[in-house]
């Protein structure tokens, strides 16, 4: 019995993590210092150099943020649904884009969490209201919670296989799901009319060198998200290759067992 | 004729993992038709993880399998029509009565009504106790109920695991008298027991499991 | 056998089982009703009660939803019958059809219960006018309900600390049924001065949930109780 790990995909990804201590190749170094550039800038842009708004003051520096994380926040779950479906598709199926799918899920949480603490820090200071009850708001605070349950589903345990086709459907379902609630709370706050609940991001008229921030904004998060997948997920891989040798060494171990009795 | 000389189960160094512990460590296994097999070994060395991967129930983490001329990775599902499998739990619906088990468990192969009944003959089940709920009986009645499901499944591979458990003397030569039967329509069986003394009276052959491999393939009786 | 067959056969067992067992008469049942009382307990005025009727309806519909899936699944796991289910080579997508329409009828008998209670407990009033809308919201929200209901049901059985999973996972799930079928709801009743036409556009949405998780869960039922 030897100890050659089963199937091609499982060897080419661990052979696929350079460098037996970290995940760090020459390319994501170059794009962690262009993140680190892109943040820097953002730093200096959005908190000192722009200026701050007419109407809400200081106070919308934070949009940079909130805005920057929410839209990473979603790419990361279309990443997500779309490993999730690369993986159900071809049924040879490379373990890869379960582990994709699952690396942003993790980091989606994070931004998400980030988004939705920003915003309501900024309805908060320029509005007075942690919360309002519009779609966009109400389907992130959704995303945030369907992405908790999506990692709990990963958690489960089970072989490498079972959880990512698993996982892979609760994230289709997830796709269904969302675009619903999205729509059923725009319809249900479209009935009520009350002036004061709306889309609030499109009450701040952003030009010239705030719309430039904005956009570092979403390129600068964009740029770290990007950075943080190709680690994670390729600690993801280790992690798997890490049981893949485990189960080589339990396997030994329960062939004793019929040794030694 | 040329499918008597193909088994009925073909394992190729098998290797089956419960969350990350490896309950079939290597299993290579060969399995005529027309067999009896008794499965010896201790607890825990993987009798049950064999018939449910035999079953179609447990997908192979490493090696190959053949069960009933069925693909055991990318043709489970063929599989799993032609076993019927009963393990440790029964199976059963313990609100409904044995009739009603059985006419379910029949229906989803399509039995005949008659086809039920002479199942719940099979099994002595047929006067007092065909009406009982399920979980008004005892255990030993239970696993007769249980039998008599799988009697009506008219399986091409009989799973059975720890079968004579709870069973008194009577209801076990009944047992052994319908899986002879069995085998004699066709059918192979292949049992997980503790018990020593049937592998003289019952199996064709021994195979003793342990550390989730199946050893020292003995000949005829114990 | 056709995935309609199983389906018919399954839902005709689940039935008998409960016709046996009586557990959603006698326990989920008297569950709901107590919800509902405890709603009046904690919002504390006639006024608001009869105004959020609908509301409260659907909420305890959702409650119960949660019991009476574990109570589904429960069945099935007790004596491993879901594994010999798959063992007897049924039709995934047979056993979903099938136990969705065994849960909605219970989930049928469930509502009806809810309305009488509100209109006793809460004095909603329940009008002529309305009553096409209201049957059709229930009949809709009550297929949506089931399918998801079974679709994550199926996979939180099973395996230990996977029952905690079902809530997390399922009320996200169901928050457009429920927004859109208090709001058909309120139309239907005329609470909160809603016209009945105004709930409509509601049932439209209930039918495309119900259709997405309709084909959804027939399809990814099977995916979810593999090992």
């Amino acid at each position: 019995m030897t100890a050659v790990t089963a199937g091609a995909s499982e060897s080419t990804t661990t052979a696929s993590v350079r460098g037996a201590t970290g995940t760090g190749t020459t390319f994501t170094r170059w794009l962690g210092a262009a993140t680190l550039v892109a943040l820097g800038a953002l730093a200096v842009l959005g908190l000192v150099v722009s200026p701050a708004d007419v109407v809400q003051g200081e106070s919308v520096r934070i949009l940079y943020i909130h805005v920057g994380t929410v839209w990473v926040a979603y790419v990361a779950f279309i990443v997500t649904a779309l490993s999730s479906a690369a993986y159900l598709w071809k049924r040879t199926t490379s373990l890869t884009w379960d582990r994709i799918a699952g690396a942003s899920a993790e980091i989606g949480v994070v931004f998400m969490a980030v988004t939705l603490f920003a915003g309501a820090l900024w309805g908060r200071l320029s509005w007075g209201a942690f919360w309002v009850w519009d779609a966009r708001v109400t389907t992130t605070a959704f995303l945030f919670i369907t992405y908790i349950g999506y990692l709990a589903v990963r958690d489960l345990g089970g072989s490498h296989r079972q959880r990512a086709r698993r996982s892979a459907v609760v994230a289709l379902l997830a796709v269904l799901e969302i675009p619903l609630v999205h729509f059923s709370v725009k319809l249900w706050r479209s009935v009520h009319q009350d002036a004061s609940v709306g889309d609030r991001t499109s009450d701040v008229t952003l030009d010239g060198l705030m719309l430039f921030t904005l956009m570092l904004a979403l390129g600068a998060f964009t740029l770290l998200y990007a950075w943080w997948l190709l680690h994670r997920q390729r600690v993801l891989a280790m992690r798997d290759a890490l049981d893949d040798k485990g189960l080589d060494r339990a396997l030994a171990e329960r062939r004793t067992e019929g040794v030694q009795s | 004729m040329d499918h008597h000389a193909e088994p009925v189960v073909e394992l190729e160094d098998a290797v089956v993992v419960l969350g990350s512990f490896p309950a079939l460590a290597g299993v290579d296994l060969v399995v005529a038709r027309g067999e009896i097999l008794l499965l010896r070994g201790p607890n825990g060395a993987g009798k049950t993880t064999l018939l449910r991967l035999c079953a179609g129930l447990l997908p192979l983490a490493r090696g190959r399998g053949h069960v009933a001329g069925c693909d055991l990775t990318t043709q489970r599902d063929a599989v799993r029509a032609r076993v019927g499998l009963l393990g440790h739990a029964n199976g059963l619906y313990a609100d409904l009565t044995v009739a009603e088990n059985v006419r379910f468990w029949g229906a989803t192969v399509g039995a005949t009504p008659g086809e039920v009944d002479a199942a719940l003959d099979r099994m002595d089940l047929s006067r007092r106790l065909a009406t009982v709920p399920v979980n008004r009986l005892s255990a030993g009645q239970r696993r007769r109920t249980a039998l008599a499901c799988l009697v009506a499944r008219r399986a091409q591979l009989w799973l059975l695991d720890e079968p004579h458990a709870g069973l008194d003397a009577a209801g076990r030569d009944e047992l052994d008298a319908t899986l002879r039967a069995a085998v004699g329509s066709g059918a192979t069986v292949i049992v997980a027991s503790h018990e020593l003394e049937r592998a003289g009276s019952l199996a064709t052959r021994v195979v003793d499991v342990v550390g989730g491999q199946a050893l020292a393939l003995r000949g005829e009786g114990g | 056998m056709s995935t309609w067959r199983t389906a018919l056969l399954i839902a005709m067992k689940d039935l008998r089982v409960e016709a046996r067992s009586r557990i959603v008469l006698v326990q989920v049942l008297p569950f709901a009703g107590l919800v509902m009382v405890l709603f009046a307990f904690a919002l504390d005025s006639d006024t608001v009660l009869e105004r959020v009727s609908p509301g409260l309806i659907w909420m305890a519909t959702v409650f119960s939803l949660l019991i009476v899936v574990q109570r589904s699944f429960g069945v099935e796991t007790a004596d491993g019958a879901l594994d010999a289910l798959r063992v007897a080579g049924v039709r995934a997508s047979g056993i979903f059809v099938g136990k969705a329409i065994a849960l909605a009828a219970q989930l049928l008998a469930l509502e009806v219960l809810l309305t009488v209670l509100a209109v006793v407990l809460y004095r909603a009033e329940l009008d002529a006018d309305g009553l096409v809308l209201f049957v059709t919201t229930v009949l809709v929200a009550t297929c949506g309900l089931a399918f998801v209901g079974t679709l994550y049901g199926g996979l939180a059985a099973g395996a230990k600390g996977r029952e905690t999973l079902l809530p997390l996972l399922l009320f996200p799930v169901v928050a457009p049924v429920l927004i859109g079928a208090t709001r058909a709801t309120e139309a239907a009743l005329g609470a909160s001065g809603a016209a009945t036409s105004e709930g409509w556009p509601w049932v439209a949405l209930l039918v495309v949930f119900a259709a997405l998780f309709g084909a959804g869960g027939t399809l990814a039922f099977g995916s979810l109780i593999e090992e």
